[in-house]
């Protein structure tokens, strides 16, 4: 159990320097996800195609897409930590029921 | 130093391709269609798996939302990689190392809906494209690096770290390869710019995909500690898992 979360510790920590790395190595970057540049490398392969449908609907600016992508994740984590905490709750309310008797 | 400016040179330039899933409208009709119908199957087999799982062992229930919300909270996050651009992991990886491998198939394509939808990430008409990427061969891929591992006696965590590292990965050479039969180098054709395209897509992932791995395993680390239950109905990492049974 203790060995697990010093683990699970250790395994975040590496994640965490790995998410990091790249901001502090490369410079000069702006890290876009370049979505917006498909188009040229797609232009190389297939010269003179254009896509032929667009989204429907889009974020209208930058600060609008982060607050969706922000919402995605605050929702997800919260049904992750949630499940989490109920597993949790359960297990030590046996814990208890066990050591009460 | 200089050497190492060069190599970095060499990543930052063929890297602004897209983050991951293909754009709307960047497949013609013919091949939108294809991979729609072929995508089509595998949604089907997920509702039944799904289905199957919630009605034979609804205690299970909390457990597949939470296979789905870990694939909507890593999908979320753009992070920076060697390459100097950004891509978001997929997430799958746990539930079909929970689940099977078609579970994730119906999860995977309500993410990639939603983000469709209201992110304009991906599009509609290439969402049978992208389903058949990350909800379909991603997680066929998990499966079988997993059984294989089991089979061979690897340990079940560094089992569970290759499957969701290899989940990634190959989720974008499946990426690769649909944007290259769709878009084949004019002098070359398709393995040339399948080339062009997996150089970009899969340096990019790599380090993405070592962070899903390790996260994988945490969670997993998490679930084998508090959901013991869930774990021995699944059958999930029973032998040796036995030593935390003893409690």
């Amino acid at each position: 159990m203790r060995s697990k979360k010093i683990m699970n510790i250790v395994l975040i920590g590496i994640a965490v320097m790995i998410a990091v790395m790249p901001l502090v190595i490369i410079k000069g970057s702006d890290f876009g996800g370049a979505d917006a540049k498909a188009e040229d490398i797609v232009k190389e392969s297939s010269p003179g195609y254009e896509p032929w449908i667009e989204s429907f609907w889009a974020p209208p600016g930058g600060e609008t897409e982060s607050l969706l992508f922000a919402l995605q994740a605050a929702f997800g984590s919260g049904v992750v930590c949630m499940v989490i905490g109920y597993y949790k709750g359960r297990r030590d309310g046996r814990r208890l029921s066990v050591s009460d008797k | 130093m200089k050497n190492l400016k060069f190599a970095v040179l060499f990543f930052l330039l063929p890297s602004n391709l897209f983050s991951m899933h293909i754009m709307e409208g960047f497949l013609p009709p013919l091949w939108a269609g294809f991979w729609w119908l072929a995508a089509l199957p595998f949604i089907w087999l997920g509702i039944v798996s799904v289905k199957k799982i919630v009605t034979a062992k609804p205690e299970l229930k909390p457990l597949i939302a939470m296979a789905g919300a870990f694939a909507f909270v890593l999908s979320a996050l753009k992070i920076p990689s060697v390459t100097g651009s950004s891509s978001h992991m997929t997430g799958v990886a746990l539930g079909t190392l929970l689940f099977g491998p078609f579970t994730m198939a119906l999860l995977g394509f309500i993410v990639l809906l939603f983000q469709a939808l209201l992110l304009a990430h991906g599009g509609l008409t290439t969402l049978g494209a992208n389903t058949i990427s990350m909800a379909v061969a991603g997680p066929m891929m998990a499966y079988s690096v997993f059984t294989l591992c089991r089979k061979s006696g690897v340990n079940d965590r560094i089992g569970i770290f290759s499957a969701a590292f290899l989940c990634d990965i190959f989720t974008y050479v499946v990426t690769s390869a649909q944007l290259a039969l769709a878009h084949p180098a004019a002098d070359g054709g398709a393995a040339v710019s399948l080339v062009k395209f997996l150089t970009v897509f899969a340096v990019t992932q790599i380090p993405l995909a070592v962070i899903e791995g390790l996260l994988t395993v945490v969670v997993f680390n998490i679930l084998s500690s508090y959901a013991i239950d869930e774990m021995k109905v699944l059958g999930f990492m029973k032998l040796t898992l036995e030593e935390q049974y003893e409690k």
